[in-house]
């Protein structure tokens, strides 16, 4: 039946089958959330089989474990140590190849072909951080061409979040749990009742894609069943930021004595850096082979907890622990408006529960504003 | 040649003096020239006067065996030349050699120490001036041991 | 099935580096070369004063270094060898080719300072980013009041552009004083600190703007200096450095506070910076 991008339609547990292979016979790479090595993982997407049925996460500060669900829900935990920068920014990325030639050097224009990419899973906090990279990367003087052949055409299919962990906390930030924009698809998993998916089209392309799957027309309780699942996540947050002036809050604390006590426990590992779907560092490397003929520029994900991160004439700028992560926290809640127009958290919560010492993010913040104007 | 008075009125070392004071200091003063390579004073001689350069350039130096006469800042026009005549055993510290003809104003040490031992008030116009000027030659000395135009990896 | 993260995409236009031949090389002191290079196709860039490109040395790496000269479409820089892609690039002799990106970064504002004095102070190799200002003050002379190059080095030997600094002090458009920390044998000039020569030169400190570069310990007391004189913070200008990769604002290694070195920098307008400067390892 004919469809608007404005409809809704519903859609049965087994449909998500279809909607995988409808998405590979559009010739889109599928990539989606999988159990792997006791986390929820994103990774290439065989068959809607792969999803992690039934499981849900667990998460405290420095705390990661999944559980079994009493139902057979596809999408019931709220995100993994995954993000999709993975895909769209890669941990490891030839830049180009080049090659001596006589007493200078060519570079190879590398045309590689590459599948289109397909997200299936994509929460309102990624959403959120997806928009937040895409301004770094594409809204500034230069655009970064490779995230944007990839960015560009990739189809998002993003769910609703109707089992927030207690890291949660994007409601503060204002990037979710329910799905509002920037999406082709997106999907309300409804468990009350019978288990079932609304869904809705964002896109011209959602909306025809959609249309190729077996549905059944949205009944008003569907509609309503969706809207409650994500008012009753917004309601189970456990952690808030007070978000609206963090960065001059951040801007006067400084030398706040917080930094030093925070540095006592930080290990400056970087997983936080990892974890985060927004974090952007790279290194720019040039590497060569054993005879020096054949150079390649990489980029690699980079942490600015590493000491080299600032290394400047013989030595580094942000030498101890207590500057880098003062770096790291006032760079993602305050100087990112200043740079980027924005914040740079989306209040997903990885940080807390990928910290090994479990450092909480909103803890530091609130204690930071607690005795604001302190000096250490 | 202007009057000593008159050109200490107008040197910037001597800012803020009351005339009176102008009068009273001159009276120990008097105008010097000296060519160029001249030797102004040598390291452990009697420190007798301090000069204020109106015009030129002196090089302060000491030597060193193997190495020979070693410069280690050179004073230039408004500068002040000499501070070992305001405490025992008055007796120069390094060598003073005029790069260029040098035209100064010479204040006689033992001439000032009576005045500023009569006048304290006087004594203190003088040494917080002297006080400045050594700050802030000790503080540029202390930026020239920081060795900040030196290779990041000798430090 | 494993994942596979790495892909092949065509190469980004501002991540590439465009081959440029060394036309001329000549040594300054015992660890700085400057080099001109001509690009090996297409026009030459146009850079600003105070701007900086990606200078790359092939399977080496690629470093941020200012620029030193323009002329003729000849791009010139003045490096420093300091470490392996530093020392590869001055080892590159005559008919070799690097690698450019750029010019990026913001500019020494001659166009502002029109109409007042300037004073132009430069510490050690912090002559090179100031050296196409200077050329361009000359040039332009009546625009500005006076202008005065206050130059500082480590020893007479690792004076920058000696030749040159004697050719404009005969041509006596600029005022020009030299000094160095430690004297050599045969020095007839200054000997002491660069926020030494600051405290006499003459300009008026109610109209001049200052053009500061050299290293960051140096730029601070040169700043005392100028703004014991009088100078308003507002028109000293000081020319800043980080870590520095990419050069386009997107691997977040140049970060100085809430700005970006290569976006916002390397030319800070002091009363902007200092208090990002007031806050260590920040």
């Amino acid at each position: 039946m004919p469809l608007t991008e404005s409809e809704t339609a519903v859609l049965e547990p087994d449909a998500l089958e279809a909607l995988v292979s409808a998405l590979r016979a559009r010739g889109y790479r599928v990539l989606g959330p999988m159990l792997r090595d006791g986390a929820i993982v994103y990774d290439d997407l065989s068959s809607a089989a792969d999803l992690p049925i039934g499981w849900t996460d667990v998460q405290q500060p420095g705390r990661y474990r999944v559980e079994r669900r009493e139902d057979a829900a596809r999408f019931g935990y709220a995100v993994g140590p995954h993000s999709w920068k993975r895909f769209l920014l890669p941990a490891r990325l030839r830049v180009w190849r080049a090659r001596r030639d006589g007493d200078g050097f060519e570079i190879d224009g590398e045309e590689a072909e590459s599948a289109p990419l397909a997200f299936v899973g994509v929460r309102g906090c990624e959403i959120s951080a997806i928009a937040i990279q895409d301004r770094v990367l594409l809204g500034g003087r230069h655009v970064d061409a490779d995230y944007a052949a990839r960015r560009d055409g990739a189809f998002v299919v993003a769910v609703d979040c109707f089992e927030p962990a207690d890291t949660c906390f994007c409601v503060s930030m204002g990037g979710g749990p329910g799905i509002t924009a920037g999406h082709d698809l997106a999907l309300s998993e409804i468990l009350d009742g019978e288990h079932r998916f609304l869904a809705r089209a964002g896109s011209q392309r959602g909306a025809e894609l959609l249309r190729a799957l077996p549905t059944r027309r949205a009944a008003t309780d569907d509609v309503a069943a969706a809207a409650a699942a994500v008012e009753a996540a917004a309601g189970r947050m456990t952690r808030t930021v007070e978000a609206g002036d963090l960065r001059d809050l951040l801007a006067r604390n400084l030398e706040h004595p917080r930094w030093e006590q925070v540095a006592q426990r930080c290990l400056t590992c970087g997983n936080c850096t990892m974890v985060c779907p927004t974090c952007f560092c790279t290194n720019v490397e040039d590497v060569s082979d054993l005879t020096g003929m054949e150079v390649e520029r990489v980029r690699i994900w980079e942490s600015c907890f590493a000491v080299d991160h600032s290394f400047l004439h013989g030595g580094s700028v942000r030498q101890s622990g207590r500057s880098r992560y003062r770096q790291w926290l006032t760079h993602k809640f305050g100087t990112w408006h200043d740079q980027f127009d924005s914040s740079g958290c989306v209040g997903c919560g990885r940080c807390i529960a990928w910290c090994p010492v479990g450092i909480d993010v909103t803890e530091e913040l609130a204690a930071i504003r607690e005795s604001d104007g302190a000096r250490g | 040649m202007r009057a000593v008075p008159e050109l200490l009125g107008e040197a910037r070392f001597f800012d803020g003096l009351r005339p009176e004071t102008i009068e009273l200091v001159a009276g120990c003063a008097s105008n010097v020239h000296f060519d160029a390579g001249t030797t102004i004073f040598r390291e452990g001689e009697h420190a007798d006067f301090f000069y204020l350069l109106r015009h030129g350039s002196v090089a302060l130096e000491t030597y060193v065996p193997s190495r020979g006469a070693v410069m280690i800042e050179t004073i230039e026009d408004g500068d002040v030349l000499g501070w070992s005549w305001l405490f025992p055993p008055y007796r120069w510290h390094f060598d003073a050699r005029a790069l260029t003809a040098v035209r100064a104003t010479a204040f006689d040490g033992e001439c000032l120490r009576g005045k500023c031992a009569a006048d304290p008030a006087l004594g203190y116009e003088l040494v917080s001036r002297f006080a400045q000027t050594l700050i802030q030659r000790l503080q540029w000395t202390r930026l020239r041991l920081l060795d900040v135009y030196g290779h990041a990896g000798e430090h | 099935m494993p994942a596979s993260t790495e892909l092949d995409w065509p190469p980004a236009g501002a991540m590439v580096p465009r081959p440029f031949r060394v036309h001329r090389r000549r040594r300054e002191t015992s660890d700085t070369w400057t080099l001109t290079l001509e690009p090996l196709a297409g026009d030459g860039i146009d850079p600003l004063p105070g701007q900086f490109t990606m200078l790359y040395a092939f399977g080496v790496g690629e470093i941020p270094v200012s620029v030193s000269g323009v002329t003729n479409g000849l791009l010139t820089h003045t490096v420093r060898s300091v470490g392996a892609v530093s020392g590869a690039i001055c080892a590159a002799k005559a008919g070799a080719v690097l690698g450019v990106r750029g010019p990026f970064g913001t500019t020494w504002p001659l166009a502002e300072a029109s109409g007042g004095d300037v004073v132009v102070v430069a510490g050690g190799v912090g002559l090179a980013p100031l050296r196409t200002a200077v050329q361009s003050l000359e040039r332009t002379r009546t625009a500005y009041g006076e202008v005065t190059l206050l130059y500082g080095g480590r020893t007479p030997g690792d004076l920058l552009f000696r030749r040159e600094l004697e050719q404009l002090r005969r041509r006596g458009k600029l005022d020009l004083d030299v000094t160095v920390d430690t004297a050599q044998h045969g020095w007839a000039g200054r000997v002491g600190v660069v926020p030494k020569l600051i405290s006499t030169a003459r300009f008026d400190p109610g109209s001049a703007v200052a053009l500061v570069c050299g290293p960051e310990v140096m730029m601070r007391f040169a700043v005392a200096a100028l703004l014991q004189r009088g100078v308003a913070p507002e028109h000293i200008h000081l020319s800043m450095e980080r870590n520095m990769q990419c050069a386009v604002g997107h691997c977040g290694h140049c970060q100085l506070g809430p700005t970006l070195v290569c976006r916002d920098g390397p030319i800070y307008r002091y009363d902007e910076l200092a208090p990002l400067l007031e806050v260590r390892e920040l």
